[in-house]
C-alpha cells in the first residue's frame, strides 16, 4: 500500500488512482476503494454507485470542477491531477473546489507533487498529497514547518491561508 | 516608504530559510536542475552567460537610503562592485555565486527587501510612475495600491504557477508614466463624479515577439472591488492561457485570441463569484496600509529661492540640467530630481557601489531619506526643495549622475544584452555607447529635442524597443549580430508600436541609420515644438524608410550634422 500525506502526517493509503487506458475506459476492479477519471464518472455513473467500495474522482489539469458541483455527496475523496509541477492549474480548481463549491472531504494532490510545493497547495485547500514517485514523504513534512501564523484576520487568512 | 510590519518581516525572513534549504539540497545533489529551477527563479535567481543573475525586488520602483546602502554592500561583496537597475524598477546583479544567494537574502531580508517572485512564471514585481506622490498632475497617489497589490500578489498561493510571467503597472496621473498599456494588466486610477478612487483596468497589453495595446476590461472598477477582479483576470488566465507554447503563453495572446470582448465576458462570469468576498477591500485595511507608509513632511509656504533663480540665469550648465533632469512637484518650493545613469560610455542603467552609498547620502540630505528607480533606468530625488538644487546638482555632477540628458536621445533605455544575457542575439550596451558617442555635442542633442531610444538585445523585449520612438532590436542574422530598426511607437497616454523601417543593420552601421533619421527629421519639422515622434506621425515612416535606404546616405554624416545644427 502506498504511502501518502494526509493531514500532515505520512499515512498508508488504500485508494486506487484508476487511470484511463488509451480507449478512455478504466478496468474497474470488483472490490475495493478507487479513484476514477472525471469521464468514467459522467459516463458510468450508476455502475460507480451500485459497487462495493469507497468511491473518490479525480480531476485533470483541463477539467471543470463545475461538472460534478451536484455529485459530491458521492465522494469519498475528490483528487487534482498536476501533470507537471509547473502546471498550476489544480491550484485554482482546488480553490474551487473548496470555496464555491463547498467540498469539505479530502481533496488530494497527486501527479508531479512535490514537496516545495506543498505550502502553497494547502492553502489552495488541499490536505491530502501522493508525492511523485521515488519522494520520501517523511522528508516533505518539513514543509509544514513554517510558522502558523494566527489566522484572525481576514489579512491573515489571504496572505497566509 | 512603506515600513514591513510583523507578518511581511516573518513572511521573507522564512522565505530566506526555505531557499537556503532548498539551495542546500541542489547543492547536495537531492534536488535535481529541473526541479530546482522554478525555485530558483521565484527567487530572482537565473543561470546566466557567465554567472548567475541575481534579480532583487523593488517594489514599485520606491527605496529607502537604507536599501541602497544595502544593495552597494551586496555589490562589493558578493559582486563585482556595480549593479544594473532594469526597466522593471529592480536591480540585477550578474556575478554572484549561487551558493552565497542565501546570504544575500539574509542581508536583504535585515531592510524588509527581498527577491521573491522577480523571475518565474508568476505574479512580478508591480510597476508605477516614478513620480508618485510628487507629480502635479495626479489624480490618485498610486503608492499604495501598489503596495496592497504587493501584498496581494507576494504568495499568492493559486497564482505562483501561471502559464508565464505577469507584470502588472498602475498610473495614477493624468500622463502614464507607467506605460500601462503595454502590461499584462494596466491599472489607471482615476476618480469618479464623487470623488471616489477607482481604476480603469486594461488587460492583455505587452511587448515581446507579439507586441500589444491592452485591452480597457473595465472603464471604472471601484478600489473596493481591486482585488476580487485582479482574482478574476488571473483565475480566467491561469485555467486557460496556453501552456503548450511558451511563446504563446502569455495573458494577451489568450486575449487576443479569445477576442477582448469574450476574454472580458468570461473574467466579468467568474469575478460574479468573487465580488463582494472576502478579499473586497475595506477602508481600515487600506487606512491599515496607508499608515505604514513614511510620508515626507513639507516645509508649508517655501519661499520662493532667490539664489536658485540668480543660479539659473548665472550658470548655463545648471540651467540645462534643471530643464532636463529637474520635474515639476505638487508642493510649492519643491521639485523632483533625476539623477541620470545614461553617461557616455557606462551601461545604461549601471551604478557602482560606491555611486550607491553616495546617492543615499544624498537622499538623507535632500530628499527625506528616500528615493525611486524608475522603469527608464534612472534614479529619482522625488521631494528636494528648490532651494537646494544648485547644492544638490553640484554634488550629483561630482558622482557622474548629472549627465542633462532625461528625455534626449541619449537617456537610452536597454537591457543588458549579450554581454550579460544568454537569451540575448546580439549586444547592447556598445550600440548605446556608439550613439551616445555621435550625438555628443549637448547643444545637437537640446535641439533635438525630446526623443525615447531603446535598445533591446532580443524580442524579450527588455529594452521595451517597441515603444521607443526609435527602437532598436537585435536580431541574429545567420550568427551575425544585426540590429532591427523600428521608428514611430511611444509610452503614455498616445502609446503607440513602432514599425520596422527595413532591413537590419551591422553593429556598425546603427549610429550612421540613427543620424540620418534625424536629418530627415530636423529637415522636416515644422518648428522646433514638433518631437520627432511627432513628425514620424505626420509624415509616416516611408520618408524616414527612402532617407535611411536611399542614396542619401552617401553624403558625409558629419558635413549634414553641422548643417542641421548651424
Amino acid at each position: 500500500m502506498a504511502a501518502i500525506i494526509r493531514q500532515r502526517q505520512v499515512v498508508a493509503d488504500s485508494w486506487q488512482l484508476l487511470k484511463p487506458a488509451a480507449d478512455g475506459t478504466v478496468a474497474l476492479p470488483d472490490v475495493g476503494d478507487v479513484i476514477v477519471p472525471l469521464a468514467v464518472w459522467r459516463s458510468q455513473r450508476d455502475a460507480l454507485l451500485g459497487r462495493a467500495g469507497g468511491l473518490g474522482v479525480w480531476l485533470d489539469a483541463n477539467d471543470d470542477p463545475a461538472h460534478i458541483a451536484g455529485d459530491l455527496g458521492h465522494f469519498a475523496v475528490i483528487a487534482v491531477n498536476f501533470p507537471q509541477f509547473t502546471d498550476g492549474r489544480g491550484y485554482s480548481i482546488g480553490r474551487l473546489l473548496r470555496e464555491r463549491y463547498g467540498w469539505r472531504g479530502e481533496l488530494r494532490a497527486v501527479g508531479d507533487v512535490l514537496r516545495d510545493q506543498l505550502f502553497y497547495l494547502t492553502r489552495c485547500g488541499f490536505d491530502a498529497f501522493a508525492l511523485r514517485d521515488g519522494q520520501d514523504a517523511n522528508a516533505a513534512l518539513a514543509a509544514f514547518d513554517r510558522a502558523c501564523l494566527p489566522a484572525s484576520s481576514e489579512r491573515n487568512r489571504r496572505r497566509l491561508g | 516608504m512603506y515600513l514591513y510590519d510583523e507578518i511581511d518581516q516573518r513572511l521573507v525572513d522564512e522565505r530566506v530559510a526555505q531557499f537556503r534549504d532548498q539551495t542546500r539540497r541542489f547543492l547536495a545533489g537531492e534536488l535535481s536542475e529541473d526541479d530546482f529551477r522554478p525555485l530558483r527563479l521565484q527567487n530572482g535567481l537565473y543561470i546566466q552567460r557567465f554567472a548567475p543573475m541575481f534579480r532583487i525586488a523593488i517594489p514599485y520602483g520606491l527605496l529607502a537610503s537604507r536599501q541602497l546602502r544595502a544593495l552597494a554592500y551586496i555589490a562589493r561583496k558578493w559582486d563585482r562592485g556595480y549593479g544594473h537597475f532594469s526597466t522593471r524598477q529592480n536591480i540585477q546583479f550578474n556575478w554572484p555565486k549561487l551558493e552565497d544567494v542565501p546570504d544575500i537574502l539574509a542581508k536583504l531580508a535585515t531592510v524588509q527587501m527581498h527577491a521573491i517572485q522577480t523571475s518565474g512564471n508568476c505574479i512580478r514585481n508591480t510597476t508605477t510612475d516614478h513620480f508618485a506622490g510628487t507629480a502635479p498632475d495626479e489624480i490618485v497617489d498610486p503608492l499604495v495600491w501598489c503596495e496592497i497589490i504587493r501584498q496581494w500578489s507576494a504568495f499568492h498561493p493559486e497564482f505562483a504557477y501561471l502559464p508565464r510571467k505577469f507584470k502588472i503597472a498602475v498610473s495614477g496621473s493624468e500622463a502614464d508614466r507607467a506605460a500601462t498599456q503595454v502590461h499584462d494588466i494596466g491599472l489607471q486610477a482615476r476618480r469618479d463624479a464623487s470623488g471616489s478612487v477607482g481604476f480603469r483596468v486594461l488587460a492583455g497589453g505587452g511587448l515581446g515577439r507579439t507586441p500589444l495595446i491592452g485591452a480597457v476590461m473595465r472603464d471604472f472598477l471601484p478600489w473596493q472591488d481591486l482585488l476580487t477582479y485582479l482574482d478574476a483576470v488571473l483565475r480566467v488566465y491561469n485555467r486557460y492561457g496556453r501552456r503548450d507554447n511558451k511563446y504563446r503563453a502569455r495573458i494577451k495572446i489568450l486575449v487576443k485570441e479569445l477576442t477582448p470582448d469574450v476574454f472580458r465576458a468570461q473574467v466579468e462570469e467568474e469575478w460574479a463569484h468573487l465580488q463582494g468576498g472576502p478579499a473586497t477591500l475595506t477602508t481600515a485595511e487600506v487606512d491599515r496600509i496607508e499608515r505604514r507608509f513614511t510620508r515626507p513632511h513639507y516645509r508649508q509656504s517655501e519661499p520662493a529661492s532667490s539664489a536658485y533663480a540668480g543660479a539659473l540665469a548665472r550658470d548655463k550648465a545648471f540651467n540645462n540640467w534643471v530643464r532636463r533632469n529637474v520635474q515639476p512637484h505638487k508642493v510649492a518650493g519643491y521639485a523632483a530630481v533625476t539623477l541620470s545613469l545614461k553617461k557616455t560610455g557606462v551601461p545604461p542603467g549601471d551604478a557602482t557601489a560606491d555611486q550607491m552609498d553616495a546617492v543615499a547620502d544624498l537622499a538623507d540630505r535632500f530628499s527625506f531619506g528616500e528615493l525611486r528607480v524608475s522603469h527608464e533606468q534612472n534614479l529619482i530625488l522625488a521631494d528636494v526643495r528648490q532651494a537646494d538644487l544648485y547644492e544638490l546638482w553640484q554634488a550629483v555632477k561630482a558622482l557622474g549622475l548629472a549627465t542633462p540628458n532625461i528625455g534626449l536621445l541619449t537617456n537610452i533605455i536597454a537591457c543588458p544584452g549579450g554581454d550579460f544575457c544568454s537569451l540575448a542575439n546580439a549586444k547592447s550596451i556598445p550600440v548605446a555607447e556608439a550613439i551616445q558617442r555621435r550625438f555628443d555635442d549637448l547643444d545637437y542633442l537640446h535641439d533635438i529635442g525630446e526623443l525615447d531610444l531603446n535598445i533591446s538585445g532580443c524580442m524579450n523585449s527588455c529594452g521595451h524597443h517597441h515603444i521607443g520612438h526609435i527602437g532598436i532590436l537585435g536580431v541574429d542574422k545567420q550568427g551575425a549580430e544585426y540590429y532591427q530598426i523600428s521608428i514611430g511607437g511611444a509610452q503614455g497616454n498616445d502609446a503607440s508600436l513602432g514599425k520596422v523601417l527595413g532591413p537590419s543593420v551591422s553593429q556598425a552601421e546603427v549610429p550612421d541609420v540613427i543620424e540620418h533619421l534625424i536629418e530627415l527629421y530636423l529637415e522636416r519639422r515644422d518648428s522646433e515644438e514638433e518631437r520627432f515622434i511627432d513628425v514620424v506621425r505626420r509624415i509616416g515612416i516611408e520618408p524616414f524608410k527612402e532617407y535611411v535606404y536611399g542614396s542619401h546616405h552617401k553624403t558625409a554624416p558629419s558635413r549634414r550634422r553641422q548643417l542641421a545644427a548651424a
